[in-house]
């Protein structure tokens, strides 16, 4: 049985995309046949980050206008055969996205796939809302900072009332993770950011995983891989994790340290 | 002269800030949120009712929902037709 995960957040900028690349790729790695789809209709970026923007000939919107067939829309990943992108437009308005043409596009990936990750374009709009509609689980990307976490509870409010599962109302409401991205473990002991149970006590949903600021992340996006593929990454095992307790395993939280330069190099590159 | 003294490094607590401002803005962007869901509801059932048994506009309906800390109360005000307006209408 397919299942179709939105990675939203209501603030821009928290690493949605990022998280939709990793967990995608962290999927298909293990075997399991997966889509990553772009909602932001107009700002098109996951094909970036995925790395296959110089493949993409068709996107979602001709799929939904009928102008290109699902298959010629879908880009493989080169990499990791079980992994696929469905890109968006970069030219259209986000009104081309309808919910008819959502629930059929989903509808067709779901007899191909085992897992379609959405990847929502910030705010409450239009896209999000569609990228959300249809979601079995949802994936809340939130950074210890005060205006991420009061978007993601406005996204929860959303989540638990606008959405397919919340109208039908038979007490199967969309299942919300919470993963902590951007998290910083020396400005928390420095008391400069608000610890990961201070976030969780104030969203009260559970957690999937907690991302640590990672000088990878950015390298990993320079070269369009998501970071799950750099070994090296303490990000990238982060996201293992999450990926792992997302398909039900039971493993215990860890923050993986940064592999930091030895105080010599620091030293010589401040001097430099 | 004190930049010295302020260099030094220093815990602070702007995460505590944080979390006890996130929860009082939370409390109350939450409850708003219920009441922009509840108030259309009970203005359209209310009205409903009052229609039932004498002539009202539409829009004769307000209502209020104020919450505090202590005491929350709901206001509803129904302007009614006066006798003379019913009899010319």
């Amino acid at each position: 049985m397919a299942k179709t995960i939105v990675v939203t957040s209501g603030k821009g900028g928290v690493g949605k995309t990022t998280s939709t690349a990793a967990i995608g790729a962290g999927l298909a790695k293990r075997g399991h046949k997966t889509v990553v789809i772009d909602f932001d209709v107009g700002l098109r970026n996951l094909d970036l980050i995925m790395g296959c923007e110089r493949r993409v000939v068709f996107d979602l919107i001709n799929v939904i206008q009928g102008d290109a067939k699902l298959k010629q829309a879908l880009v493989k990943d080169r990499r990791l055969d079980t992994l696929s992108v469905l890109p968006t437009s970069q030219t259209r308005d986000k009104d081309a996205l309808t919910p008819e043409g959502v629930e059929k596009v989903l509808g067709e990936l779901k007899e191909e796939f085992d897992y379609i990750i959405c990847d929502s374009p910030a705010g409450i709009e239009r896209g999000a809302h569609l990228a959300m509609y249809y979601a079995d689980e949802a994936i809340v990307v939130t950074n210890p900072e005060v205006s991420s976490v009061r978007d993601s509870d406005r996204v929860l409010g959303l989540l638990n009332s606008k959405t397919w599962r919340a109208e039908k109302g038979d007490g199967d409401p969309v299942k919300a993770h919470l993963l902590l991205t951007r998290y910083d473990t020396d400005r928390v002991a420095k008391g400069e950011m608000m610890p990961i149970d201070d976030v969780l006590e104030i969203l009260a949903i559970p957690l999937l995983g907690i991302i640590p600021e990672s000088t990878t992340v950015l390298r990993a996006s320079n070269v369009g891989m998501p970071v799950v593929m750099d070994e090296k990454s303490n990000a990238g095992r982060a996201y293992e994790d999450a990926v792992s307790r997302l398909i039900g395993e039971q493993i215990e939280m860890r923050i993986p340290p940064e592999e930091r330069p030895s105080l010599l190099r620091r030293f010589l590159g401040r001097g430099a | 002269m004190f930049r010295f003294l302020r260099q030094q490094p220093r815990r602070s607590d702007s995460a505590k800030a944080a979390k006890e401002r996130l929860q009082i803005l939370l409390a109350h962007d939450r409850s708003d949120r219920a009441r922009d869901d509840l108030l259309p509801l009970l203005q359209r059932d209310i009205l409903e009712v009052v229609k039932r048994h004498m002539r009202v506009d539409s829009d004769a309906v307000e209502i209020k929902l104020q919450r505090g800390d202590d005491m929350s109360s709901l206001e509803i005000n129904i302007e009614v037709p006066d006798a003379q307006s019913r009899q010319a209408g």
